[in-house]
């Protein structure tokens, strides 16, 4: 992971999209201090909460950014019941709570993403891969959070299920003011879902932008070979795609270094003077071939 | 299009005893495999698009078994192969598997290369010198670079990409006549997937097999079918070529799997889902397996399971819907929309 910067705005879905080993992971386990950060700083409400923090943030910080896990068989505790593993947060933030209260909790949770409240008593290994996932995103949804970190949620949902999960993403964040960190290296979803989109390779962020300009005006020439990779579900369009392919060393740095510049409002590339005058000239793509 | 049958299923019912009680996880299912197509069987998990393919190279759990139907292939009735010696003859040789996980066909303790080679000593009979210069050849066929010196390391030194290609080797080294990818690439990134999808078609061409492509993900569809089967608990509902599946599907499932596709859906709006979860394959499921989730269900889906209605000699979907005397039925705007594009790029 190289030196990244970017901020989060409230309520806002931010996506961030690499492939494998590009640090997308990294940079959310950072965020929720799973990693340490080895330089630099991470402000959530404008407080620093990378290194050594006090431990009323820290209680603040557990309750206030959840995270969504990427594996659902890793994620969940094998030895413990749907009901527990849901409500374990619960146990720190709110410890009066009697056993009945939490279970309701634990049920409405559990209505809330596609499963059925009798499944508290149940264990992972019961459920498939997807109902694994969903009982990871109850467990966030629990603690109330503000910030969810979502890393690669639906990636593992089969497709009639992942419409249901984003739709419900999308109505958790209309209802109580979520803000996600969506991160994922399927482009369609993460343009369905997000706000604006971040693209990261090999732990640099290579270009930001609205995800309607990134997809109708991508710049970077790694961005414009990601969105060429995307299968489209039209065969017509899928078959007579051109497939654009990125070479590192397409970039001429001799002269002058790379950096981090805003080529259009908002719109944000790593790039030397040079290539961000090349990059504008490009044509954007048009809508019919859009993915 | 060619239209040798190479496979052909015939109401195949396949059943699982579990914890002392029989689930039912194919239900009756009927599919003519065409030599030198690639066929790709798109279904959710649960569906039965893996158990049903395991069917015809013999590799279903323990706990299962082929209750009835037949499985034609070269003569053959597969379902009364019973013995591992009869399989052996035919499970890599003839039909070869590559499954999404490389990791489940790759041992990891020995080089890739001598893995490769035991195919080709005991399917082709190779001795173990022709076996080493002939899985090179593959290797290289594949795609893998400096594949001498690649052929001698073990799984853990290739990336996931390199990997499959190193399983899809595997999987053409006896030169089988059909080849079954499950979920080839969902395990790897775009730009892999991409250069593997194309792969595996090049392959096809220069060796000719017939492909099965088992998958949930349609843009991998589109990309690599000419045919598709849409499956959904347990039964082939239903089957066209991937441009009248694609642009004039008909059955309801294939309509709100089509639909709940990001890429269909607009922004800021909420994405049609299917309410509900697929049926509960312990019991018996009377009508049409998807009317519960079916908004547009029609009282006689709940109580008759529809047959398979023609809607051109290639096109078959088993919907009421398609009965002279339903009531017309729209599909989904995003179907709707679809067609509206595909007509006016053909226009």
């Amino acid at each position: 992971m190289k030196a990244v910067s970017f901020q989060i705005y409230k309520g806002e879905t931010f996506g961030l999209v690499g492939e494998s080993g590009s640090g997308k992971t990294t940079i959310g386990r950072a965020i929720i201090r799973i990693n340490e950060a080895s330089g630099g700083q991470i402000l959530f409400r404008g407080k620093r909460i990378d290194g050594r923090i006090e431990a009323a943030l820290d209680r603040e910080l557990i309750q206030g950014i959840q995270m969504i896990f990427q594996d659902p068989l890793s994620s969940l505790n094998e030895r413990a019941k749907v009901d527990y593993i849901v409500s374990e947060g619960l146990y720190q933030t709110k410890p009066g709570l009697s056993g009945a209260q939490r279970l309701s909790i634990v049920e409405k949770a559990l209505l809330e993403v596609g499963l059925l409240p009798e499944f508290a008593s149940r264990f992972p290994h019961e459920f498939s891969g997807g109902q694994r996932q969903r009982i990871g995103i109850a467990r966030s949804l629990v603690m109330e959070p503000e910030l969810i970190i979502a890393d690669e949620p639906i990636s593992a949902l089969d497709v009639s299920i992942r419409a249901q999960v984003l739709n419900l993403l999308s109505r958790l964040q209309k209802e109580k003011g979520l803000t996600y960190l969506f991160i994922a290296h399927d482009l369609s979803v993460v343009r369905f879902i997000s706000d604006r989109i971040a693209v990261i390779n090999r732990g640099e962020l290579v270009e930001l932008a609205d995800s309607e300009e990134l997809f109708t005006r991508p710049l970077h020439p790694y961005t414009r070979a990601l969105l060429s990779a995307i299968p489209i579900p039209d065969p017509i369009q899928e078959r007579n795609k051109e497939i654009l392919i990125y070479d590192p060393s397409c970039h001429d740095y001799s002269k002058e270094k790379p950096a981090w510049r805003e080529a259009m409002r908002g719109h944000w590339v790593l790039a030397n003077g040079q290539e961000v005058d090349s990059y504008l000239k490009l044509a954007p793509i048009p809508a019919t071939e859009q993915t | 299009m060619n239209s040798t049958t190479v496979l052909e299923v015939r109401d195949l019912v396949v059943k699982f005893r579990l914890r002392g009680r029989v689930l039912t996880a194919i239900r009756g299912a009927s599919l003519e495999l065409y030599e030198g197509e690639a066929l790709a069987i798109v279904g959710e998990s649960g569906s039965g698009k893996s158990v049903f393919t395991k069917t015809f190279i013999g590799m279903l759990d323990q706990n299962g078994w082929v209750d009835s139907g037949s499985i034609d292939f070269e003569g053959r009735d597969l379902t009364r192969q019973r013995t591992e010696g009869e399989w052996m003859g035919l499970r890599g040789r003839k039909i070869a598997m590559v499954f999404q996980d490389p990791m489940t066909s790759l041992n990891p303790l020995v080089p890739v290369g001598r893995q490769i080679g035991e195919v080709l000593t005991l399917h082709k009979g190779m001795t173990k010198d022709q076996a080493r210069s002939a899985v090179v050849e593959l290797l290289d066929r594949v795609g893998i670079p400096e594949p001498a010196s690649r052929s001698r390391q073990l799984p853990h030194e290739y990336s996931g990409g390199m990997r499959q290609r190193a399983v899809i080797a595997m999987a053409i080294a006896a030169g089988p006549r059909i080849l079954i990818c499950d979920e080839p690439t969902t395990a790897l990134d775009v730009t892999i997937q991409a250069q593997i999808l194309k792969l595996v078609k090049a392959l096809q061409k220069d060796f000719g097999f017939t492909t099965i492509y088992i998958t949930h993900d349609l843009g991998v569809v589109a990309n690599v079918a000419d045919r598709v089967a849409v499956m959904y608990a347990g039964k082939i509902v239903e089957t066209g070529t991937a441009e009248e599946i694609f642009y004039d599907a008909r059955h309801p499932y294939t309509w709100a799997l089509l639909s709940s596709l990001p890429q269909l859906g607009v922004k800021g709006q909420n994405l049609y889902s299917i309410a509900g979860t697929p049926p509960n394959l312990f019991n018996e499921i009377k009508g049409d397996a998807f009317a519960p989730r079916n908004p547009r269900a029609q009282k006689i889906d709940f109580e008759y399971e529809p047959p398979m209605f023609e809607v051109s000699p290639t096109h078959h979907a088993a919907t009421w819907l398609l009965d002279p005397r339903s009531p017309k039925v729209d599909p989904p705007p995003a179907i709707q929309a679809m067609r509206a594009r595909y007509q006016g790029r053909a226009s």
